[in-house]
Parts: structure tokens; sequence; C-alpha cells
């Protein structure tokens, strides 16, 4: 380097220390050398939302948010505009992919306990990211106006209108007024692409937050010397590059070779008021929480339900008051969380089916069971349970 | 040298003769489902991708009359389509398809092999499932029997006949045939550019798959010393 570059860049430093910064958070950063793949998660969730607002860019440039135009916008970006075929598929693939990661993420998160102190603020602003994630696909998947975003949309409506008192006001002032209509389909346009650029800000607190307490681990247990920890790069910036191509070729498969498996091929019928589809069926990512939705015959009980489940899990560093983190180290509660698991994904495979039978009572039983982890095993569970009790020297740090 | 050369070259005039499935589903389209059935998103340029020239789609748009605003009076104007216009509806309104078909409302072309219920598969079969109707038999107004539907009719009269449309390559155009043909049509239709994202597709695995493996070797040599 030249003397002069040098003067510069120490001009730039003493005013800006972007540079430094970086090497230390991002270069130099100390992480435990012992995770396993499962922390590649959150670098997956960062790279689909990349895909997800970059291709975003480009399909709101094709795309008119009117009752009319909107469902022919989007065959018009399919068929004849160069690419839109491409962009678009990596859009929808994007939301799967994004979704996919952060389901084993806030699993890798619940399993290794990583949001005991000192990182209940990861945990809560991953929880705040969580929810943006789902508004924005909520009111993503209505815009290309077919018969699937129109109904799935009054579902949710009608749920929100049963609320006492507010309900109805709230709904149709949200909606401008005349229901799901021109009005409603361009406040839910801005809607999206506000909801999406914002979460970039939270995903910054995220991190900001992760690197005040640094990474957990899957023993859970600190590391105590440098022995430890090795420095972020090259070790786990070649470790996420290393996991993100296989990620990426899932999502390859996915955008090239299976664009119409994961979702339903219902909405590629424009929207008509008049004709109710046999079975409204969420896309696979909301399964879970229709399922809730519909698991009890009051929809006010299943709209609280559905929102307390996702509720509960803000609670979950108070409602654990165990100071080992770990569940590898937890023998009682290991198989309860694992079952906990489960019960998502039969609320999924539910949520997919229509209300009666054996997947009615089998997403009763999962929902059941969800409540049951987290106000009752998950808090007893931990009562008695002290670090030395487990073996453990060291107890979680406040 | 010359004669694997020449074989290719015979090979490939052969090919460039015949047509394809979609190529004749497309004649079948135009010459007897387009009389009812829209195909309101796929415009006549799209066409290029089944291997139609500039030419034959620069023909198939000017044959058709879309509106073009007003005139100077107020009057509504039309204009020959170009090749950039959709194919669309041969009724002006949703309404008057239904008069003109007993109160039966002709389905859209345009993602019609997705939407279905079983897919092409089950279109061709409703194509070849028109019979005559056992004695007794009461239909209901404006419907024809066809033993593919639940109850039996359907509101479309048999749309197919044996030796209906004149294929350019000299294929015999038998039902089964042009059903076969007109299936292979609408999956085209469906599925729009699946021939160049499957191409893509492929080099970007191709891709991904070279640079996972040049990864997996760097980290590895990167971790080997922290592995013990
Ligand atoms: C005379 C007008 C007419 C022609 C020509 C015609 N159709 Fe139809 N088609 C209809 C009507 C009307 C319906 C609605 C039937 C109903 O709702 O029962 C229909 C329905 C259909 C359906 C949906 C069947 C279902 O499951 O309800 C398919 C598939 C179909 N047509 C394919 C074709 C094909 C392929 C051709 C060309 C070979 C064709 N049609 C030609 C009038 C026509
Ligand atoms: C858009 C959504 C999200 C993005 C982009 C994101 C990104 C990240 C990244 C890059 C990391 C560090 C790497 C890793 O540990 O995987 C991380 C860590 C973490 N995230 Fe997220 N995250 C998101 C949502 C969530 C959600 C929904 C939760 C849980 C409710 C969550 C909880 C955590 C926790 C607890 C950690 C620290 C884990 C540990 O060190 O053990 N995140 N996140």
């Amino acid at each position: 380097m030249t003397d002069k570059s040098q003067d510069l860049s120490r001009w730039v430093e003493k005013r800006l220390p972007i540079v430094s910064s970086f090497r230390r958070e991002y270069v130099d950063f100390a992480m435990p050398k012992n995770l396993n793949y499962l922390w590649n998660f959150g670098a997956f969730a960062t790279i689909s939302l990349g895909m997800l607002l970059l291709s975003g860019i480009f399909l709101a440039l094709n795309y008119s948010p009117t009752v009319s135009d909107a469902f022919s916008s989007i065959e018009t970006m399919d068929r004849q505009v160069a690419s839109g075929w491409l962009v678009r598929s990596i859009h929808m693939g994007g939301v799967s992919m994004l979704f996919a990661a952060l389901y084993v993420h806030v699993a890798r998160g619940l399993y290794y306990g990583s949001y005991k102190a000192p990182r209940e603020l990861i945990w809560l602003t991953g929880l705040g990211l969580l929810l943006m994630v789902m508004i924005t696909a909520f009111a993503g998947y209505i815009l290309p106006w077919g018969q699937m975003s129109y109904w799935g949309a009054t579902v949710v409506v009608n749920a929100f209108n049963t609320v006492p008192l507010i309900g109805k006001a709230l709904t149709s002032w949200l909606m401008g007024g005349e229901g799901l209509g021109n009005a409603a389909l361009h406040r839910i346009y801005v809607l999206h692409f506000l909801t999406a650029f914002s979460i970039i800000g939270v995903v910054a607190l995220h991190i900001a937050t992760l690197h005040v307490a640094g990474s957990n681990n899957p023993t859970g247990i600190d590391p105590e010397s440098s022995d430890e920890t090795v420095p972020f790069h090259p070790y786990y910036t070649s470790k996420d590059g290393l996991g993100l191509c296989f990620f990426l070729i899932v999502y390859a498969v996915i955008v090239f070779f299976a664009p119409d498996f994961l979702t339903l091929a219902e909405n590629y019928v424009q929207a008509n008021p008049l004709v109710t589809p046999q079975d409204i069926t969420p896309e696979w990512y909301f399964a879970p929480f229709y399922a809730i939705l519909r698991a009890v015959p009051s929809k006010l009980g299943g709209l609280i339900l559905a929102t307390g489940s996702i509720g509960v899990l803000f609670a979950v560093p108070w409602l654990d008051k165990s100071p080992v983190r770990s569940a590898k180290s937890r023998p009682l509660l290991r198989p309860a969380l694992l079952m906990l698991f489960f019960s998502f994904m039969a609320l999924g495979f539910a949520g997919m089916h229509p209300p009666a039978g054996g997947w009615l009572w089998l997403s009763r039983v999962a929902v059941f069971y969800w409540y049951l982890y987290f106000l009752i095993l998950l808090p007893l569970q931990s009562r008695g349970e002290t670090a030395s009790s487990l073996g453990f020297a060291k107890e979680g740090r406040e | 040298m010359k004669y694997p050369f020449l074989v290719l070259l015979a090979i490939f005039s052969f090919k460039a003769g015949a047509s394809t499935p979609e190529q004749r589903g497309l004649q079948v389209f135009r010459q007897v489902c387009s009389s009812c059935h829209s195909l309101n998103y796929v415009a006549y340029s799209d066409l290029s991708d089944l291997g139609l020239s500039v030419v034959a789609i620069k023909d198939y748009a000017s044959q058709h009359q879309v509106a073009d605003g007003l005139d100077d009076d107020g009057d509504p104007k039309t204009r020959p389509a170009h090749p950039s216009d959709r194919i669309g509806s041969p009724y002006p309104s949703e309404n008057l398809a239904r008069l003109a078909n007993h109160g039966g409302l002709p389905p859209d072309f345009s993602r019609l092999a997705l939407t279905q219920q079983g897919g092409t598969a089950r279109i061709i079969q409703i194509l070849q499932s028109y019979a005559s109707a056992p004695e007794g038999t009461v239909l209901p107004k404006g419907s024809y029997y066809n033993l593919a539907m639940k109850h039996r009719h359907i509101a479309m009269p048999q749309p197919l006949h044996d030796g209906q449309v004149q294929y350019s390559d000299g294929t015999s155009s038998t039902i089964p045939q042009m059903s076969q043909d007109v299936g292979a049509f609408l999956e085209w239709a469906a599925h729009p550019h699946l021939h160049t994202r499957r191409k893509v597709g492929v080099f970007t695995l191709l891709y991904l798959i070279a640079m996972s493996i040049l990864v997996f070797f760097l980290k590895k040599r990167i971790w080997k010393k922290v592995k013990n």
C-alpha cells in the first residue's frame, strides 16, 4: 500500500471505524470451534432473505396492484417478460427456503437452549423477525390474486372479524372499507414490501445482540479459553460457505425442476368471489397454524390458540428456569422436546387436510401437546434441575 | 468422412419436416377448440417456443381483430392483432360465452393442464369418452353424454371427430391422436418456458456441484489444523 492510501484509510478510520469494526465482528470474531451444521441456518435465512428482496424488486417493476390487472400481470411476468419466469420462481421458491431455514433455526435454538441468558434478546428479536416474515408472506401470497390468494385472505379476515369489539372496525379500517377490493389489494402490496425491507433492520439488531454474547454451542457451556474458539474467518466463512452450497442446490432443484411442487395449482385460477374452492388450504409453511385455527369449533378460539402458539415462544426464556442450556444434557427434556417438533410437523400435515376425522383429532392432540410442553413440562421439568445435579461445573452466565 | 455427416443431415431435415405433438396440438386448438375456449394469457409470439416461424406467427395473429380504443366519433375501433397481443377469447365477455354454450363456461386454456383435477391425462380422457347415450337417458338441456364425467354429462358438445383436422405432417387425425396432441399443447401452455427452465437448471446445478466440491476441499484444509 502506498503512503497516500494509508493516510486516507487512517483518515476514514478515525471518523468512521467501519473497516476495523468489520474486521472485529466478521473476521477475528471468536466463535466456539465445536458448532455443528445447525449453526448454518441463520446464514441460510440471511441468504434466502437476500434473494427474496432482490427478486422482489424486479417483480415489483412489473406487478399491477389492482383487482382487474393483478392476476394478468403475474401471467405476463411468467410468460412474456424476459427471464420473468426465473425471477418469479426464485421469489416463490425463496419463501419456502426461508421458512424451512427459519423453522430449523428456531428448533436449533430450542434444542440447545440458545434463548437463555445472556441471549434472551437474540431470541426476542428473532421471534420479531419470524412474525415479520409471516406477515410479509401472508401479504405476498394475496398479490397474485388467484383463488387461494383471495380465499386464504378471506379466512384470515373472517377470523379477525370475530375479535370482540374492535375486530370488525379494525379490519374494515385496514382494508379501506370495501372488503377485499382494490383499496385492500393496494394496501396489502405496500404492506408486503414495507415489512419485507424493514426485516433488514431487525436482522441487524438480531446480529448485533448476537455479537454481544457470542454464539452458543452444542454443549451449551461457554468456551473458557481461546483454545476452544476459532476466528470467524476463515473457519466459519468456509463452513457456512459449504453449507450454503448445499442449501443453494436444494433451492435450485425447487426453482428449476419442481416449481409447482410446493405451491397450490388452484392459485393459477383467477380470484372469483362467487366461487368458493372445495377446500381452502394454505401454503405448507402456514399449515401448522391453519390446523390450530381450525382445531376448535370456535373461530375466535382458533384465532387465540393460533396466535398464542407463537406467543408462548416469547415467554420461553422465562418459562425455562434451568441453568442448563443444551437438551443434550437434559435427559428428561430431550424426548419431550423431540415430541414437540413432531407435533409441529403433525400440525403441518393436518393443516393440509380438511378438518375432519383423524386429521382433526391429530391437530387437537398436537396443539394440546404444544401448550402442554411450554406451559407445564418445560417449567416443571426445569424446576429442581441445577447445573450441579447434572454434573455441570459451570452455570449459565447471568 | 462425408457419410456420417450426410446421415446427420438426413436426420435433422427429417426432424424439421415432422411436427411435434405440441405443434399438432396447436393446429387442433386453432381449428377446433379456439371457437369456444380462450387462451387469455398466451401471446402469439409465445408460440415461437414451439418452433413456429415469425412469418407463421404474424400470419396467425393477423387473422384476428382486437380492440383498439375509440375513433374520432367515439366508436370502438379494431385492428388486426400483433404477435405481442394475447390470443385471447372468442367471446367478448363471460356472459356472452355462457349464452353461446347453454350456460356452460368453456374454461380458459392458459393454465388448464395445471388446474384441471387429474391434469392433462384427465383432459385427454374426457375428449375420448363421448358416446351415444343409452336408451331412456334424460340429459339436462345443453349437455352431452360423456362417460368420463361423474354424472355422465358435460356442457361441451363432442369437439373432436375422426379426420377433422388435416395435419400438415400427414399424421392421421384420429380422435385419440388429436386428444393426445391437444393434451401436449395444453401441457406446454401451462408450463411456460419449461425447456429453458430445465436447460438453465442443469447448468446451474452443475455449477453448484462443482463449487460444492471445491469449497468442500477448501473447508477441509482450513479445519485440518483445528480438529484433532
Ligand atoms: C362448442 C364449444 C366448445 C368447443 C369447440 C370445445 N369446447 Fe371444451 N368446453 C366447452 C364448454 C361449454 C365447457 C364447459 C363444460 C361444463 O362446464 O360442463 C367445456 C369444458 C372443457 C373442459 C373441462 C372439462 C371439465 O372437467 O369440466 C376441457 C378440458 C375442454 N373443454 C377441452 C376442450 C378441448 C381440448 C377442445 C378442442 C379439442 C374443446 N374443449 C372444444 C365448449 C367447447
Ligand atoms: C429473517 C430471519 C432471521 C435471520 C436472517 C436470522 C439470522 C441469524 C444468524 C445469521 C445467526 C447466526 C448464525 C446462527 O447461529 O445460525 C442467528 C443466530 C440466532 N438466531 Fe436468528 N435469524 C432469523 C430469525 C430467528 C428466529 C425466528 C429466531 C428464534 C425465535 C432466531 C433465534 C436466534 C438465536 C437464538 C441465535 C443464536 C443461536 C446460537 O448462537 O446458538 N433467529 N440468526
